[in-house]
């Protein structure tokens, strides 16, 4: 058997299913190879006592008709885990403690998952490096001094570094995918309306969905099977017949219509990107699948609508924060200044830029001229993608245009950290599923990601394109361990 | 167009968060290449574009308005930053 901590969750499960494996082994076992691993920094708060009680709780007396029988599993801090510290990457929430549980969270321990922690990201899952967090950045795995892609970086980190088998993220423009691709990791984004977000921390309400991340694609359709639920605590929850994603996992997409968006060939994009795009659309077609060009004409307009709709969603979202309920305080002589001098000390620079970029979109007399405009260009954005799947069933694309950067590299230019998020937000926009997939290496031997974009409530179909080019690909991360500490 | 520091200032008053002039100067430049870059949308005509307010097209459900909770004062005071067993406390507001 191989070491516990690199093994998939699907091998995980079928081990402690055989009774090969214990949970308290498992969990130990994760726990000792985090003990090591501080140096990438992607855990905020452990729970690590607690989890070894509960996973000797489990095999007392375990339950193996659950989906994720005593399997334990960190989170990204943005999701509210009742009685263990929920920051969202913010000293504004830094004392904050939930004495309620988010749905995606229950859903997991309602099949046995256990809490390991809660992992590091960018501040209220504004950022794409992980560079915004109150907490520091987190290292990415794959080489010193690089970022880990964001806001869901610890995330990305700790699934590619072995410290947790599987996790859950959080994408508002790109927050899952983009680390996904960084890391050499597989994560997706579901429809809107999916996953429920009751009890996650708001960033930008109609765009912010919670999805799986992991090390494989059969990993990502069992973590989707249990998260994925109708919620009545949502009000925007939508009540489908969900799939059983793993048991109807198939890598059979012959005769699937796959569409390749010509707008998606940015300039000065990495010639290593151009090419592993051309691998994966040869690769689909070795499966059957039958190759269309498609237009998505407003493509390029979807950053400066994401830009503005989702600082005005969370210049909003974050008006919660006052110090007068819960989190952090400022004292002031007055309310107003106890208030401005709390989000002042509260709240990092790009959260503050962007709670600034917000509220002046929304302010009177400019609301029509941004808000309501980029209102109107996100329904010729969902339009583009409304006339394509009218003769696709999946868009295949680069899930980032470079691989992860350098620590520090683009933190004094906020557009160019921005740009990052090119091929991941027009689908946030338009509220549909989309998954990366590691698919290459460039020069310096980063991964690089493909993604795979779905019709809404498609999830099955991007699985298991996913998971017949997965095969064709054939990715190996080798990750060298050079962080382990003794 | 551009953003000046006093307008800066103004917003910042309206999102109540305090900065000094240093960081208003900052983020007057930040702001103002995020918005020459927000600015290409004015390439697009969109006179007769309906404004996408719901990406999910489904109308809100309702609900029967009914208590289903117990008693939660313990559990939402806990977290506020000044004890007190039945109120938030804030600085006075009443002279």
């Amino acid at each position: 058997m191989s070491d516990i901590t690199s093994q998939s969750l699907f091998e995980l499960t079928s081990n402690i299913k055989e009774k090969k494996l214990s949970s308290e082994e498992i969990t130990k076992a994760f726990i000792n190879r985090a003990e090591k691993s501080k140096k990438l920094n992607v855990y905020v708060t452990d729970n690590f006592e607690k989890a070894i009680d509960q996973s000797k709780k489990f095999d007392s007396n375990p339950n193996l008709d659950f989906k994720l029988p005593g399997i334990p599993i960190a989170v990204k801090d943005l999701f509210c885990t009742n009685g263990v510290r929920t920051t969202a990457g913010s000293k504004i929430l830094n004392n904050f403690v939930p004495t309620y549980e988010s749905t995606v969270t229950q859903n997991l321990w309602s099949q046995g998952a256990i809490l390991l922690g809660k992992l590091n990201c960018d501040e209220f899952a504004m950022g794409s490096s992980n560079e915004t967090s109150f907490f520091g950045n987190v290292q990415n795995p794959v080489g010193e001094n690089l970022v880990p892609g964001g806001s869901s970086g610890g995330s990305s980190a700790a699934v590619a570094a072995n410290l947790t088998p599987v996790t859950i993220g959080t994408d508002t423009g790109g927050s899952i995918r983009q680390p996904a691709s960084f890391t050499g990791t597989v994560g997706l984004k579901p429809t809107y309306g999916s996953c429920s977000r009751y009890g996650i921390v708001a960033f930008a309400s109609s765009l912010d969905q919670a999805g799986p991340m992991t090390k494989n694609v059969r990993d990502c359709s069992i973590l989707l099977e249990v998260i994925s639920s109708f919620d009545q605590k949502d009000s925007t929850s939508i009540d489908y017949k969900r799939n059983y994603y793993s048991k109807e996992l198939s890598k059979d997409i012959k005769g699937k219509k796959i569409g390749i968006p010509k707008e998606y060939r940015v300039d000065n994009m990495p010639e290593e990107i151009e090419q592993l795009w051309k691998n994966g659309i040869s690769y689909a077609k070795d499966c059957g699948a039958e190759i269309i060009d498609i237009s998505l004409p407003h493509t390029n307009y979807a950053l400066p609508t994401y830009y503005i709709v989702a600082p005005a969603e969370a210049s909003s979202n974050l008006a919660r924060y006052d110090g007068v309920k819960y989190g952090f305080r400022s004292p002031g002589q007055n309310l107003i200044e106890m208030y401005e001098k709390t989000r002042s000390e509260g709240f990092g620079d790009e959260v503050k830029r962007r709670i600034m970029i917000g509220t002046y979109v929304l302010s009177s007399g400019y609301y029509d001229a941004y808000y309501l405009k980029a209102q109107k260009v996100r329904q010729l954005i969902k339009k583009d993608f409304d006339d394509a799947f009218s003769k696709v069933d999946a868009i295949l694309t680069p899930s980032t245009p470079s691989s992860a950067f350098k620590i520090g590299e683009k933190t004094n230019d906020p557009v160019s950290m921005y740009l990052n998020d090119i091929f991941t937000v027009p689908i946030n926009l338009a509220g549909l599923p989309g998954i990366s997939i590691p698919a290459g290496k460039d020069k310096n031997n980063y991964p690089l990601g493909l993604q795979v974009i779905g019709k809404p409530f498609d999830e099955q179909n991007i699985l298991n394109i996913s998971y017949a080019l997965e095969d064709k690909i054939n990715f190996k991360n080798d990750i060298s361990d050079w962080w382990l500490s003794e | 167009m551009s953003i000046d520091l006093k307008t800066v200032k103004h917003i910042s008053k309206l999102a109540r968060i305090s900065i000094d002039d240093e960081k208003a100067n900052k983020l007057k430049g930040d702001l103002n290449n995020i918005f020459e870059f927000i600015e290409k949308l004015n390439e697009l005509n969109t006179d007769n574009v309906q404004a996408l307010t719901s990406i999910a097209e489904t109308t809100l459900r309702f609900r029967k308005d009914e208590i289903k909770s117990e008693n939660i004062r313990e559990k939402i005071l806990k977290n506020s930053p000044e004890e007190n067993k039945d109120f938030f406390v804030v600085p006075k507001v009443v002279e």
